[in-house]
């Protein structure tokens, strides 16, 4: 018998602390198999943020270090400049990449730096315990948002990707989901592909990941990745919403 | 053939590979509790397993290990 299926090796052996069902334990190994597919794991290094993920630097078997809230892409942007062999990523919630940290994203993106964006958006604080975040949805009951967001008070979420495709700078947007078994596999081909062009030099990738908060949701893992379908989806589409050398291509 | 293995101590029973499975092979054993103090997720049918993944692309936690 040949193992078709294993734990990749850039993911570090030990429990992950993260809330049953959370997905971030998924989209943990998706980039763990990418960095092992790509040869990289030596090569690599990974920028934490704070958020639940803030001991990703447990968690990959690369080099890791930890941005102060929000500033990973400025982080990023300062190790690539410095050590433009290496391969540099950062992995970031929404609170942490669309609220505090919005500007250095949107600098980064517009500069183009070279670097690989993990974008994780689940609608929600989810370290804090469970405060709106600026891609809550419309209605979304949260800690700060009890009769939900009321849009006409807070403000609409933002769509990440729409926006930042907008710029000239950026190399690769694009937005996919891991809450069924096909959209994970898209998911991981989308990162495999962020890291590849920031190989060949391409400029920047921001892959956003539309994930869940079984916790801060109030729902069961399963129920929470019907919601992701049912109410996620529909506001934040499933896409490449740049991709520079497709375009240019012709493709 | 196929087989699925389960690292039974770091499952959290969150039943997302109990969703995946397309032939509804596993299961969250009520009657188990690990060492994390979850009930376990737990292989019901061997022999009818096609080896498709699914259960561990879904698995948060990585623990399970699938052959064919
Ligand atoms: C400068 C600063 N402001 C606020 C906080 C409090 N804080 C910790 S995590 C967090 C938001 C986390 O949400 P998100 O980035 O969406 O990640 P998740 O936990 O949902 O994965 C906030 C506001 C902080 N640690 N530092
Ligand atoms: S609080 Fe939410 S985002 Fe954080 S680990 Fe738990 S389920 Fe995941």
């Amino acid at each position: 018998m040949a193992v078709v299926f294993e734990k990749p090796k850039s993911l570090a052996d030990v429990p992950l602390h993260y809330c049953p069902g959370c997905p971030h334990g998924i989209i943990h190994r998706l980039v763990a198999e990418a960095i092992d597919e790509l040869g990289i794991e030596g090569k690599a290094i990974g920028v934490a943020p704070v958020g639940c993920a803030v001991m990703a630097y447990d968690y990959f078997t690369c080099d890791m270090i930890e941005a102060a809230h929000g500033r990973a892409p400025a982080i990023a942007t300062g190790i690539k400049r410095c050590r433009p062999e290496n391969i540099v990523f950062t992995y970031q919630g929404d609170g942490d990449l669309a609220s505090i940290g919005m500007a250095e994203t949107v600098h980064a993106a517009a500069r183009n730096e070279n670097i690989t964006v993990i974008f994780v958006n689940n609608a929600i604080y989810g370290m804090t315990g469970g405060q709106m975040a600026p891609t809550s949805l419309p209605g979304q009951v949260t800690q700060t948002s009890p009769y939900g967001r009321d849009v006409n008070h807070c403000g609409w979420p933002i769509r990440v990707c729409e926006m930042l495709s907008t710029l000239e700078g950026p190399e690769f947007i694009t937005r996919v989901a891991v809450n069924n078994v096909k959209n994970v596999n898209a998911a991981k081909k989308a990162i495999k592909k962020a890291f590849q062009n920031q190989m060949e030099g391409k400029g920047f990738n921001l892959v956003e990941v539309v994930s869940a908060c079984p916790t801060n949701w109030g729902m069961t893992p399963q129920q929470a990745l019907q919601w992701v379908e049912s109410d996620m989806l529909p506001y934040y589409p499933l896409g490449v919403y740049k991709d520079r050398t497709a375009a240019k291509e012709g493709k | 053939m196929a087989k699925v293995t389960f690292r039974t101590d770091l499952c959290k029973g969150c039943g997302l590979c109990v969703n995946a499975c397309p032939k509804g092979l596993l299961a969250i054993a009520a009657d188990q509790i690990n060492a994390k103090g979850y009930s376990p997720a737990v292989m019901t049918d061997m022999e009818k397993c096609i080896g498709c993944a699914f259960c561990a692309t879904m698995c948060p936690d990585c623990i399970i290990t699938v052959e064919k």
